[in-house]
């Protein structure tokens, strides 16, 4: 080393050293950076998830571009897992032990995510904002260092009982449900929200992903005389059950899950005149809805796709969801300063009281408190009128 | 086994122990990962590389010995070491009852009742009527074997990734000397002559139907213990995990390090394990197109596999 360099590099120190002495740092934060870890299953049987890891990584691009987060720019290290949970492992240990990240964000799938609960939370490396619906990561008492981020299953559920109390409290309900833990995850969330009024469910049918189709359950629910039907399906199935009902004239007020409610992979199937009158729950601004055709948040979500992300589809919301996440962590990040360790990520992570992501729908707000790690537990229902959801109503949930 | 071999094998383990103590964790669980596809590798050539007979099928018996091992140590309560025994002779049993209808299939036939067999796994597994053994989707989470208390309390620095990296080791190397004996002698000649020759093999006194339907348990017993190894290194068995493409990429494995090679087991490992993450690293949008030119670069090259390259290198050598 040249003698100059060596001056440099002592004058250096002796700058950096009472700084330093602030700040807080935990593997994979510095002054220059910090680095986040991500798994996405680019390949594989569900990589049509793959452009939430694409348009996470994009929107890190464009905050660096603005200058980082004080001051520090993200190094976000994304791997494939292919949706597969050993994959997932591997590359989880990758991140903590050898990337050393100071967390991991957005892992996602539920198989995957449960796959490294229990190593994430040995570890005590934060695992942020998972991917998935699921109302397991809201567990704080045993799991402190996982989070989730959107509405859950059951918070969602809770909402359809909310409003068939309010609005038809002599409602005779049926439901149909996918009998796994995330059919289960929305019938345990419509128990809770009816509590003692739990009588009103005459009749709860379930079918197997591997059924052929739903008919004889959609026969045995009108059987039942409910006049209120809730469809707990996946979209193959939920296209089958509207098509169904409709077909065998049954007429009874329609909740369908926000996991199906894609127009044109569910409800165009089914049939865009059976599907009137379907109700649902949305919490992300649609970017195909007119109504935010000026939206000031969807048109800089625009600007951020055709400067940062141009190969991701324009209409596809989880480029929007991708967007809102690391809206979310940003802020999170921002209210750390200084102190970029595990547990003070966690902690901020878990005080963020009424934040607005702008790409969310409004009033739908950002809470969490250290026993409640549900950072999105609202949404508003929304109707479909043969053309397009239609919002009614105000934001529900809490 | 000539002394030049015998050399380089005990050099080879005394690397195989060296390593983890000079990698990170997170490398010697990758490394316990390559040394248990490379028993289930083996497994496959057993049946694939020696007897002739192409399995598209062989993830579903790597996920029946994962959840054998989860759901005894799950519900059953026994210790990780116990479930391999039984993994293994539950895929025994399996592989060899699999075997006997298969095979009056031949060729692209069997392959496409294994590939059926493997496609229908991941289902079976979820079916509701087992769930309570099986966890049904949510799969079972199983707790990571530490190394045993006298071995640490003698000061040997092992915590619990280097301690299942040398049992692991342990049965790999069991496995391999079992395939060893089993396969030059008697038994691999029978496997080697009804492969190439059937007719004449039979003509011999050879029990086709027997040593056939006896190769694909053997090789199922040795996927199966592969499996249930397998899960206990990743803590988590669940439907998901042992799609179809886990049996194909098994049979890429084998294709690649060599078929009808003991050591092209160990080659296939390491390129089933390493290069889907170096092509990960190339490109994010297409990682598989990554791997396919890696795929085709070593099949070009090296037409008969690792082992089969090797082989030939040494050849050149030694005869100048």
């Amino acid at each position: 080393m040249k003698r100059s360099s060596l001056v440099f590099l002592a004058v250096s120190l002796a700058f950096a050293l009472p700084a330093a002495a602030q700040k807080k740092y935990d593997p994979g934060a510095s002054d220059r950076e910090i680095k986040i870890g991500n798994t996405n299953p680019y390949s594989g049987p569900a990589s049509a998830y793959g452009t939430i890891g694409k348009s996470i990584a994009a929107y890190f691009r464009m905050l660096n571009d603005q200058g980082g987060i004080n001051g520090r720019k993200i190094n976000f290290i994304t791997y494939d897992d292919g949706y597969s949970p050993p994959k997932t492992v591997e590359m989880a240990r990758k991140l903590v032990e050898q990337d050393e990240v100071l967390f991991v964000f957005q892992t996602l799938g539920t198989p995957s995510n449960t796959a490294i609960h229990k190593y994430m939370n040995m570890k005590k490396v934060p695992q942020m904002h998972v991917a998935t619906g699921a109302t397991k990561w809201n567990d704080p008492k045993n799991f402190p260092w996982t989070m989730g981020w959107q509405t859950s299953y059951q918070a969602e559920a809770r909402i359809y009982a909310q409003h068939i109390l309010k609005t038809k409290p002599n409602a005779k309900i049926g439901v149909l449900y996918q009998n796994d833990d995330y059919g289960k995850d929305y019938l345990k969330g419509l128990h809770d929200g009816l509590g003692d009024k739990k009588g009103m469910i005459v009749k709860e049918v379930s079918y197997e992903v591997s059924d052929p189709t739903v008919d004889s359950q959609i026969v045995q629910l009108q059987a039942s005389g409910a006049d209120v039907f809730f469809n707990i399906t996946t979209p193959k199935f939920a296209a089958m059950a509207i098509r169904k009902a409709y077909d065998i004239g049954w007429k009874p007020v329609q909740y369908l899950n926000n996991v199906s409610i894609g127009i044109g992979s569910v409800l165009t199937p089914a049939g865009l005149e059976k599907s009137v009158g379907l109700i649902t729950l949305g919490y992300l601004k649609e970017p195909t809805d007119k109504q935010f055709e000026n939206d000031p948040a969807i048109v800089k979500w625009r600007e951020f796709m055709k400067k940062y992300y141009p190969d991701g589809s324009m209409v596809d919301n989880l480029n929007v969801y991708g967007y809102s996440v690391g809206e979310t962590i940003a802020q999170v990040l921002r209210q750390c300063g200084d102190n970029l360790t595990r547990e003070n990520v966690m902690r901020q992570a878990a005080s963020m009281k009424g934040y607005r992501v702008d790409t969310l729908l409004p009033g739908v707000m950002i809470s969490t408190g250290p026993d409640d790690f549900a950072p999105i537990e609202s949404g508003q229902l929304q109707r479909f009128n043969g053309k397009e959801w239609v919002r009614f109503g105000d934001v529900m949930g809490h | 086994m000539k002394k030049r071999e015998a050399f380089l094998l005990a050099t080879l383990v005394v690397v195989a122990c060296v390593l983890p103590f000079v990698v990170s964790n997170y490398r010697t669980f990758q490394l316990t990962l390559v040394l248990v596809y490379a028993i289930a590798l083996l497994g496959l050539n057993i049946l694939t590389g020696y007897s002739g007979q192409v399995s598209l099928g062989h993830g579903a018996f790597y996920a029946l010995g994962a959840y054998c091992a989860a759901i005894l140590m799950d519900k059953a309560g026994l210790p990780y070491w116990a479930t391999l025994p039984l993994a293994g002779a539950v895929c025994l049993v399996a592989g060899f009852l699999f075997g006997l209808p298969a095979l009056r299939l031949e060729g692209l036939y069997l392959a496409l009742a294994t590939f059926a067999l493997g496609a229908a796994m991941p289902q079976l597994l979820k079916y509701h009527h087992i769930e309570k053994w099986t966890g049904g989707v949510q799969g079972i989470v199983i707790q990571k074997p530490e190394a045993p208390a006298f071995l640490t309390g003698a000061g040997l620095p092992l915590n619990s990734d280097r301690w299942l990296y040398f049992f692991t080791l342990g049965v790999a190397l069991l496995m391999f000397a079992l395939a060893w004996n089993l396969l030059r002698g008697r038994v691999g000649r029978a496997l080697a002559a009804i492969r190439d020759q059937p007719v004449a093999a039979e003509a011999m006194g050879i029990d086709g139907a027997l040593y056939k339907s006896a190769a694909f348990g053997v090789s199922a017993m040795y996927t199966g213990v592969a499996g249930a190894l397998g899960a206990i290194a990743v803590q988590f068995v669940a439907p998901d995990s042992f799609t179809v493409f886990l049996s194909i990429t098994l049979l890429v494995g084998i294709v690649v390090g060599g078929l009808a090679s003991i050591p092209g087991a160990l080659y296939g490992a390491l390129f089933i394990q390493f290069v889907p993450n170096v092509a990960d690293e190339i490109s994010k949008a297409a990682p598989w197109a990554i791997f396919g030119v890696f795929m085709l670069g070593f099949i070009y090259l090296m037409p008969t596999g690792v082992a089969g390259a090797i082989r030939l290198l040494t050849a050149k050598r030694r005869s100048p």
